[in-house]
């Protein structure tokens, strides 16, 4: 609906190869920057958010100078930089493909002369890309006002960050994509979605940095995609923990999930039956 | 009012019905909830792994004013939740359809979707609630008692109070559902926490002006005969049902306004 709507049939036609891809991404771009208004209002939530985790993560420094590697104010810009990220990486709102699958015009999209994962993609950054301008920069600004924040000493954690952000829209949303894609065989991607919801903000790193958990469940975690999305980049911007172990972190799992991705749409195919007449 | 009362039961009867067409899901839902809730917990644990008291309370002391909040909201969330909506129902026009039968609107969009998946919150949070106030000290009175069952139902009062007031922006903001998220959402983590955690703006803006120190915080100090540590008047620590009656009032006359400044979105 949306996505299609955006790109005009005659545009996918005369783009073609890699210029259609482009062009999907402008398009992305441009949908979500309607919504100007609705992205104000989002990111205001993140900064009343943000505040509050300050002062709940700020009482673990009760008589100690560091904890789990953080000092007060790494801990506060960790907070920061993920209400920053939450809705670029984690974006819970986005749940147009499975919508799209429960209603049959998955069909449509199916036998466009597109590779469907690739074409999602390119909206999905388009998306990250106006994300970015509205929902990343206000809150670190904010975060930088109140607050004292940690933020790289040289150009080499800057790079890193630099570099993590879009693997952490990737591996992103390389998860939705096969959250979504469960609507194949569920019809409703409710439930799973829901679920997701739940469970990313804890284990990505959101709700508290994953080095306060127990060491059993930091390990857990650390084996899961989650950190990917948001611990990694929280910890290469505050410089804790090897960079390059961070990135390789992502940059596997965005491999994974992306292939995995697609080997599940190739069976989902199979399956799908469009109920209705 | 009965019959009344009758097609509202009806009317949420068929959105429970609904909700169960896909078993599967809704049980993931149910069980998303359990999650959802038990995250915060976990949040509260992992904290106290590092420390031993937070706002000048334990860890059993914080379960209490968690248990209390995560009921209240779990309630509030299931009654009024579907408010979360308004938006799309005044844009896609659906609101007028409601407005031209001869039932509350306010009434007709809470019952289309009294969500039920919302008990797994509370049963978690509830199940939290009982355990922490069976090792808390506790000396029982009569008033004690009762306030352990008012203090929840007030909460949820509040907290349905606020989800109203606040989505009553969007009958001017279309866009602002998220605005309104920050302070019910906001409220739900809120009010899970003592108040001596958060910064002296912060206690206004949320606690007083938004009363979600009303919730759990203030029940608590007087279920546990505990000096606020914060060294605001006692009177306030029994005032929660006052307020609840206070933010009904004020949820009333806000939505009444707002409807009546309703103009639809055109075609």
């Amino acid at each position: 609906m949306a996505l299609t709507a955006a790109v005009a049939s005659s545009d996918v036609r005369a783009a073609g190869g890699w210029g259609l891809y482009v062009t999907l991404v402008a398009a992305g771009f441009r949908r979500w920057s309607t919504y100007r208004l609705a992205a104000l209002a989002g990111m205001s939530t993140n900064l009343v958010f943000g505040f509050m985790r300050c002062a709940v993560l700020l009482t673990v420094f009760d008589g100690a100078a560091r904890v789990a590697g953080y000092d007060p104010s790494a801990a506060v810009t960790f907070v920061w930089v993920g209400q920053a990220l939450i809705d670029i990486v984690l974006a819970w709102g986005s749940t147009q493909f499975g919508e799209r699958v429960r209603s049959g015009d998955i069909a449509i999209d199916l036998v466009r002369p597109w590779d469907l994962q690739l074409a999602l993609l390119a909206d999905d950054l388009g998306r990250v890309g106006f994300s970015l301008l509205v929902r990343f920069v206000p809150p670190m600004l904010v975060g930088a006002a109140f607050f004292d924040l940690r933020l790289p000493g040289g150009p080499v954690g800057w790079a890193a960050f630099a570099v993590a952000v879009p693997l952490a829209a990737l591996v992103g949303f390389a998860m939705r994509f096969l959250l979504n894609l469960t609507a194949f065989w569920l019809l409703d991607w409710r439930g799973v979605f829901g679920l997701y919801i739940i469970t990313s903000g804890l284990l990505a790193g959101l709700i508290v940095p994953i080095g306060l958990f127990p060491r059993w469940a930091e390990i857990a975690v650390w084996c899961t995609p989650f950190p990917a999305m948001l611990q990694v980049p929280a910890d290469l911007l505050v410089e804790r923990g090897n960079p390059l172990l961070l990135l390789a972190h992502q940059l596997g799992w965005a491999i994974v999930l992306l292939w995995l991705g697609r080997v599940v749409l190739r069976r989902a195919e199979r399956v799908l039956v469009v109920q209705g007449g | 009012m009965a019959s009344r009362l009758a097609v509202y039961r009806r009317l949420a009867g068929a959105a429970a019905r609904s909700q169960l067409a896909y078993p599967l899901s809704f049980g993931l839902q149910c069980v998303g909830q359990v999650v959802a809730q038990a995250t915060d917990l976990l949040l509260i644990l992992v904290l106290f792994d590092h420390v031993h008291a937070m706002g000048g309370f334990d860890v059993r002391e914080v379960l209490v004013i968690y248990g209390i909040a995560g009921v209240s909201f779990g309630f509030a969330d299931m009654i009024v939740g579907q408010l979360d909506m308004l938006p799309s129902y005044i844009r896609e026009g659906r609101l007028d359809a409601l407005l031209l039968r001869p039932l509350s609107a306010l009434g007709q969009i809470c019952a289309s979707e009294v969500t039920m998946r919302r008990v797994g919150r509370i049963v978690t949070a509830l199940v939290t609630l009982v355990y922490a106030l069976s090792t808390v000290d506790i000396g029982w009175t009569p008033t004690r008692v009762a306030l352990v069952v008012v203090a929840p139902v007030a909460g949820t009062v509040i907290l349905c109070s606020i989800w109203v007031v606040a989505c009553s922006v969007c009958f001017w903001l279309v866009e602002g559902r998220e605005l309104a998220n920050a302070v019910t959402y906001g409220s739900s983590m809120f009010t899970a926490y003592p108040l001596g955690v958060f910064s002296s703006w912060l206690r206004r803006l949320m606690g007083f002006l938004v009363p979600g120190a009303f919730v759990a915080y203030f029940p608590t100090l007087a279920l546990l005969g505990k000096p606020d540590p914060l060294g605001l008047p006692g009177f306030l620590q029994w005032s929660s049902p006052v307020v609840a009656v206070v933010a009904v009032l004020v949820a009333t006359a806000m939505w009444r306004f707002a409807l009546r400044h309703y103009r639809g979105t055109g075609s």
